[in-house]
C-alpha cells in the first residue's frame, strides 16, 4: 500500500504552484497571462460549487449561469447607479448618508452617489441566498431530468429578465463597475498595476473554498451527501433528512456562484446578460463533468485549464468545437474526469522501475451513483 | 378593427409558434420515450434537416429535397448513436445527457463550418412571403397549415408503427422492459439506433417545414430544442400527442403573455409556467403520474 | 500525488503555450502589428464574418502594394464570439502581449463599451467598428468609432416619415445590443422631431414567428408606419409576417438592412421597405462625379469577386476602420501611437464607405447626416428613394 498522504498537502502544493506560477511568468515575460489565469479562477469557483451539487448530491443544476449573473449583476447595479435621484421615505435616507453609499463620478464627471462595493456584495449574497432557497425548496423534490428542465428554466427567466429590463443595461450589460476594496490593502480591479495582487486574490479565494469543500464532503455532512447521491430511498430511511441537505448544497453551491460573481464583476469592470445564459450554464455543466464530477482537484483543475485555454482565443474561431468534443471525449472515455486514467499513466509509466503494486482493479462502477432513473424504463 | 378579431388572430399568432414546439417537441418525447435518453441535440437535427433541405433544392425539386434531407439526417442520426451511445455501457443518464449536450454543441459547430452563418431559408410550400388566408376577421400564413398537417401525419404514423408494426412494438417492448424484451429475441441496441433515427427523421421534416417562417440559420437548434422540451414537459412526456398539445398551449400561452404584457417577457412566461407545471404537476397535463417511458398508448 | 501531477501538468501546458507565443512574436518583428476583435462566429456573426474578410483584403491588397512607408502590416485577428469577456480578454492581450499599433473592432457595442477605458487607460488606439454613441461620447481620446451614429439613421428615418406625413408610429426591436442601441435613439429623439411612439415592444432575437407582436401593434390605434430595429432573421420575418396579417403600412428598417441577401429572404414581402443606409448598396445607381463612387465599386468588385457573397454596410465599416488606421500611420510617418492618434484627428475629407471622415478632437465618428441615403426596394433591388 502507497503510505498516505498527510491531509494537507495537496492543499500546500498547490498553494505554492499557485504562488510560483507569476514568477515564472515574469521571467519569461509573459506575465499578461495573469489575466485570463485570474478569469478562469473565478470561473473554476462556479464550476467547483456545481461539483458540489452534482458530484456529491447527485443533482444537476442547468441555471448556474443564473446565480453568477445574479451575483454580478447586483453588485454591478448597486455600485453604479446613483442612488442619490432615488425618491425613499425619510426613514430610509440616512442610507444615503451611512458608509454604505459612497460619493463617486460618473463618466462625464457627474457626482453620483453609489452603494459600497462591500455593501453591495452582501446585498448580492443575500439576494441570491433568498432565490436559491424558493427555488432550490421546490426543484430538489423532482427527480433527475425535471430537475434539470427546471434550472434550465429558472435560468432562462432570469436571463431574459435581465435582457429585457432597462434597468439592468439590457441587452449591454452594465459597465463602468469601480474597484473594490477589501481592506487589508487589497483592491479587486483590472487596472495593469494590481495585476497580480487580483491573481492572489482570485487565487486565495479559490483555495479557500477548496479547503471549505474539501472538509465538507469528508465531514459527517459530507458522508450524508454521498449516502444521498448512492441511494436516496435508503438514506431516508436512515433517518437523513435528504430534502434538507440537498437544499443546502444547492444554496451553497449558489452562493459561491454568486461570490464568483460578485469579483469578477468587479475585476472586469462590468457584466454582460450572456452570463446567465443558457450556454454558460451548460458550459459550467459540462466543465464539472469533464473534471470528474465528484472530484474536487479535477474539476477545480479543468475548468481553469480550459477556460484559460478559450480565453487566449487559443481554439480562434473552433472554440466552442474543441469544447463540445473535449466534453463528449470526456464523459465517453472518463466519466470519472480525467484524474484516474491520468494518474493510473503516469503510474504505468513510473511503474516500469518499480516491482508491481497489489492490482488495482479497474474502478468501474456500475452505475456512477448518479441520480437518475436506470436505463430502459424500469420505474 | 374589431377587437374580436383581434382574439383570435392572437390566438392563431400562438398556434403559428405553437406547432413550430409541437413539432420539435415530438422528436424529443421519441427519444425520451425509448431510451430514457434528454437529447439536447434534437434542435439540431431539425436545424440540419432545413439546412440539407436548403442546399439540396438548388439541384433538385422541392419534394425530392425534403426527402433527401429527411433521409440524411436520419442516418446521422442512427449514426450518432452507434458511434457515441452504442459503447457506453457504465455512464449513468446524466452522462448519456452530457453527452448529448456536447453533441448539440459539436453538430452546431459543423453546420457553421459546412454552410456559413448565413440565414437561409426553403420557399414556402404553396404561395409566398405575402400569401394570407383570412377567415373571421383574422390572418394566417398557409405555411402554418403545413406545419399542423405535418404534425397530424407524423402523429398518426407514429401511433401506427407503434402499435402495428413489429419494429415499433419491439422499440415499445425494448424501453418498458428491456430483460424480458432481450429475453423475447429483441435487440435492445438496434431499437435504440432504430428510435435515434426515426426521431432526427422527425426532426428533419420539421425543420425544413417551419423553414419558411422561421428562416434556418446554424444557430436555431438550441432555442428551438429548449422551448421544444418545454413543450414536452407542459404537455407530459411519454405520449406523441401529449407532446403536441404541450406546444400548443406553450404557443398560445405566448402569444396571449405578449397581449397582456411587454413582449420581452413572454419567454418569461413561458418558462414560468414550465416551473409551475414542473412543481404543482411534474407529469404534466397529459402525462401521467411515473409514466415516463412509453408503457401502454 | 495524482493531484499534484494534474496540476504541474497543467502549469507545464500553460507555461509552454505562453513561451511559444513569445517565439513567435519575436520572430515576425518586421511587420507593423494591428489587431483585430471581431464576432466572427455567434450571435453577431452577421457583423464580424463580412469585417474579418474586408480587413484580410484590405491587408493583402496593402502588403501587395508594398505596405506603408516600406513596411509590411500583419493582422492578429481574434474572434470574440460577440462575448464581452473574451473581448476584454482579448483587448488585453494584444495591448501587453502583442503590443499592437492599433485595435479594430470590437463588432458591438456591447463589446466595444467593455474595452473602451481599458484601451484609453493603456493608451491604445481604438478604431471600433460598433455605433453606439456612448463609444465617442464622452470623448476618449484614443478611442474612435467609423460606423454613422444610429442617432443620424434615426434622423433620416424620422425626416422621411415627417415628409410622408406619419407622425405615430410603432417601434418594435431585436434585445440584443443592437436593437436596445436603436430603440434608445427612436425614443430619444422622437419628441424633438414631432413624433408620436404608439407602441414600443422588444421581441428575442431568435424568435421564430412575430405575428403576436405586430397583431398588438395592429391592434393599437392610430399607428401610422412601423420601425423595426433588428437584424435578421427578424427583420425579414417582420416584413412577412406584416403581409401575411394583412398590414399595409409602411416599414422603416434599420441600416442593418443593408444587405441583398435579406432582401430576398424577405422575398415579395421587402417591397416598398424604408431604410437609411451608406450608399454601398447603390453604388449602381451614384454619378461618376460622386467622391464616394470610386472607392464604393472598387471595394464592391474585390469582395464580391474574392469572395462570392454581397458585400454589406458592416463590412464597410471594417475597411473604413482599417483604412483611417493605415492612412493616420501613412502621415504619422511612424508606427508611434500617439502620432498616429493625432494624425486620425486630423483626417478630414477621407473618402470611406460609410461616407466622407472629417475627424477632430471633439468628433471621433467623423461623419455627419450626408453620409446616410434613404433606400428602398423596388422589383428585389435596392434603390434610391426618391420621394
Amino acid at each position: 500500500m502507497k503510505p498516505r498522504l498527510k491531509p494537507g498537502l495537496p492543499f500546500v502544493l498547490l498553494a505554492a504552484a499557485l504562488a510560483i506560477v507569476p514568477w515564472i511568468l515574469r521571467r519569461a515575460e509573459m506575465e499578461y497571462c495573469l489575466t485570463q489565469l485570474t478569469m478562469s479562477l473565478y470561473y473554476a469557483i462556479v464550476v467547483l460549487g456545481l461539483c458540489l451539487v452534482m458530484g456529491y448530491a447527485g443533482q444537476v443544476s442547468l441555471g448556474h449561469g443564473a446565480f453568477f449573473a445574479i451575483g454580478g449583476y447586483t453588485s454591478a447595479v448597486l455600485t453604479t447607479c446613483d442612488v442619490s435621484k432615488w425618491q425613499t421615505a425619510a426613514w430610509l435616507g440616512w442610507i444615503k448618508q451611512s458608509p454604505f453609499c459612497i460619493a463617486r463620478e460618473d463618466l462625464f464627471g457627474n457626482p453620483i452617489l453609489t452603494v459600497s462595493p462591500w455593501a453591495a456584495f452582501f446585498a448580492a449574497m443575500a439576494l441570491t441566498f433568498v432565490v436559491a432557497n424558493l427555488i432550490g425548496y421546490p426543484a430538489l423534490r423532482l427527480r433527475g431530468h425535471y430537475l434539470a428542465m427546471a434550472t434550465l428554466g429558472f435560468g432562462m427567466i432570469v436571463h431574459k429578465v435581465i435582457l429585457g429590463t432597462a434597468f439592468t443595461g439590457a441587452a449591454d450589460g452594465i459597465n463602468g463597475v469601480p474597484e473594490w476594496n477589501l481592506g487589508l490593502g487589497l483592491t479587486v480591479s483590472g487596472k495593469r498595476p494590481l495585476r497580480i495582487e487580483n491573481y492572489f486574490i482570485a487565487g486565495g479565494l479559490l483555495l479557500l473554498l477548496l479547503v471549505l469543500l474539501h472538509n465538507l464532503v469528508r465531514s459527517r455532512v459530507g458522508r450524508a451527501l454521498q449516502a444521498i447521491h448512492d441511494r436516496e430511498t435508503a438514506a431516508n430511511a436512515m433517518g437523513i433528512n435528504t430534502a434538507l441537505y440537498k437544499l443546502k448544497t444547492f444554496v451553497l453551491s449558489a452562493l459561491m456562484a454568486a461570490m464568483a460573481g460578485v469579483f469578477f464583476t468587479h475585476y472586469t469592470a462590468g457584466i454582460g446578460p450572456s452570463e446567465a445564459g443558457a450556454f454558460k450554464s451548460v458550459r459550467y455543466v459540462a466543465l464539472a463533468a469533464a473534471g470528474g464530477m465528484s472530484s474536487l482537484w479535477g474539476v477545480t483543475g479543468m475548468s481553469t485549464l480550459l477556460n484559460y485555454m478559450s480565453l487566449r482565443g487559443l481554439f480562434g474561431s473552433y472554440d466552442n468545437a474543441v469544447f463540445g468534443l473535449l466534453l463528449i471525449g470526456i464523459v465517453s472515455l472518463a466519466p470519472e474526469g480525467p484524474l484516474k486514467p491520468l494518474a493510473r499513466l503516469v503510474r504505468r509509466l513510473a511503474g516500469a522501475c518499480r516491482p508491481p503494486n497489489a492490482a488495482q482493479p479497474d474502478a468501474a462502477r456500475p452505475n456512477n451513483g448518479l441520480e437518475g432513473r436506470p436505463r430502459h424504463g424500469a420505474a | 378593427m374589431e377587437s374580436g378579431n383581434l382574439e383570435l388572430q392572437y390566438f392563431l399568432s400562438g398556434i403559428t409558434k405553437g406547432s413550430i414546439y409541437a413539432v420539435v417537441a415530438i422528436g424529443f418525447n421519441l427519444i425520451y420515450s425509448a431510451t430514457g435518453v434528454l437529447n439536447f441535440a434534437q434542435g439540431e437535427f431539425v436545424m440540419l434537416g432545413g439546412m440539407v433541405a436548403v442546399t439540396l433544392a438548388r439541384f433538385v425539386p422541392l419534394p425530392v429535397a425534403l426527402a433527401g434531407a429527411v433521409v440524411i439526417v436520419a442516418l446521422v442520426g442512427c449514426l450518432l448513436e452507434i458511434l457515441f451511445f452504442r459503447r457506453l455501457q457504465r455512464h449513468s443518464i446524466l452522462h448519456l445527457v452530457i453527452i448529448t449536450i456536447g453533441l448539440s454543441i459539436v453538430l452546431q459547430e459543423i453546420a457553421l463550418h459546412l454552410w456559413d452563418e448565413k440565414v437561409r431559408s426553403l420557399p414556402y410550400f404553396t404561395g409566398n412571403e405575402i400569401s394570407t388566408l383570412k377567415f373571421l376577421g383574422a390572418a394566417i400564413s398557409p405555411q402554418v397549415l403545413w406545419v399542423l398537417a405535418t404534425v397530424a401525419v407524423i402523429v398518426v404514423l407514429l401511433h401506427i408503427f407503434l402499435k402495428y408494426t413489429l419494429p415499433g412494438r419491439a422499440m415499445r417492448a425494448g424501453s418498458s422492459n428491456p430483460s424480458a424484451a432481450m429475453l423475447a429475441g429483441i435487440n435492445i441496441a438496434n431499437m435504440r439506433t432504430l428510435a435515434f433515427g426515426l426521431s432526427a427523421a422527425i426532426g428533419a421534416l420539421a425543420g425544413c417545414v417551419i423553414s419558411p417562417i422561421t428562416m434556418t440559420h446554424y444557430e436555431m437548434g438550441a432555442p428551438l430544442a429548449i422551448k421544444g422540451f418545454a413543450a414536452a414537459i407542459v404537455g407530459g412526456l411519454g405520449n406523441p400527442m401529449a407532446a403536441v398539445l404541450g406546444g400548443l398551449m406553450v404557443g398560445v400561452l405566448e402569444a396571449y403573455s405578449v397581449s397582456r404584457l411587454p413582449a420581452a417577457y413572454s419567454d418569461v412566461t413561458v418558462f414560468a409556467v414550465l416551473l409551475l407545471v414542473l412543481f404543482v404537476r411534474p407529469h404534466g397535463f397529459w402525462g401521467r403520474p411515473g409514466g415516463e417511458s412509453v408503457r401502454e398508448h | 500525488m495524482k493531484k499534484t501531477y494534474l496540476l504541474a501538468a497543467g502549469i507545464c501546458a500553460l507555461g509552454s503555450q505562453c513561451l511559444t507565443q513569445n517565439i513567435h512574436a519575436a520572430a515576425g518583428g518586421e511587420p507593423i502589428k494591428i489587431g483585430a476583435i471581431f464576432s466572427v462566429t455567434g450571435p453577431a456573426s452577421f457583423l464580424g464574418a463580412p469585417e474579418e474578410k474586408t480587413v484580410r483584403m484590405f491587408m493583402d491588397k496593402l502588403n501587395a502594394a508594398g505596405g506603408i512607408n516600406g513596411r509590411r502590416v500583419a493582422l492578429v485577428l481574434k474572434d470574440s464570439g460577440g462575448s464581452p469577456e473574451k473581448a476584454v480578454s482579448f483587448a488585453k492581450q494584444l495591448i501587453e502581449e502583442e503590443k499592437v499599433l492599433a485595435i479594430i473592432g470590437p463588432s458591438t457595442s456591447g463589446e466595444t463599451m467593455q474595452i473602451k477605458a481599458l484601451c484609453e487607460e493603456n493608451e491604445m488606439i481604438l478604431v471600433s467598428c460598433a455605433a453606439a454613441e456612448v463609444i465617442v461620447n464622452p470623448v476618449a481620446r484614443y478611442v474612435f468609432k467609423t460606423p454613422q451614429k444610429d442617432s443620424q439613421a434615426v434622423t433620416w428615418i424620422y425626416r422621411t416619415m415627417k415628409d410622408k406625413g406619419l407622425r405615430k408610429i410603432a417601434v418594435v426591436s431585436s434585445n440584443d445590443g443592437f436593437g436596445a442601441a436603436g430603440k434608445k435613439q427612436l425614443e430619444e429623439m422622437a419628441p424633438a422631431e414631432g413624433i408620436e411612439i404608439l407602441a414600443n415592444e422588444v421581441y428575442d432575437k431568435q424568435a421564430t414567428d412575430l405575428t403576436d407582436i405586430l397583431t398588438k401593434i395592429k391592434g393599437t390605434r392610430g399607428v401610422q408606419a412601423i420601425v423595426n430595429w433588428s437584424i435578421v432573421p427578424a427583420q425579414s420575418i417582420v416584413a412577412k409576417n406584416m403581409r401575411q396579417l394583412g398590414m399595409e403600412m409602411p416599414l422603416f428598417q434599420s441600416h442593418g438592412f443593408g444587405n441583398r441577401k435579406y432582401v430576398e429572404q424577405a422575398g415579395v414581402a421587402a417591397e416598398g421597405t424604408l431604410f437609411p443606409a451608406g450608399r454601398l448598396l447603390v453604388v449602381d445607381e451614384l454619378p461618376d462625379s460622386h467622391p464616394q463612387k470610386a472607392l464604393l465599386a472598387a471595394y464592391k468588385k474585390d469582395y464580391e469577386e474574392t469572395y462570392k457573397e454581397d458585400v454589406s454596410t458592416f463590412g464597410g465599416h471594417a475597411y473604413d476602420a482599417i483604412l483611417v488606421v493605415t492612412e493616420a500611420l501613412k502621415r504619422a510617418g511612424r508606427p508611434d501611437r500617439a502620432r498616429v492618434r493625432d494624425a486620425i484627428e486630423n483626417l478630414k475629407g477621407l473618402v470611406g464607405t460609410a461616407g466622407v471622415f472629417n475627424f477632430s478632437p471633439t468628433d471621433h465618428t467623423g461623419l455627419d447626416l450626408t453620409s446616410f441615403e434613404m433606400l428602398t426596394v423596388k422589383d428585389g433591388k435596392f434603390a434610391i428613394y426618391r420621394k
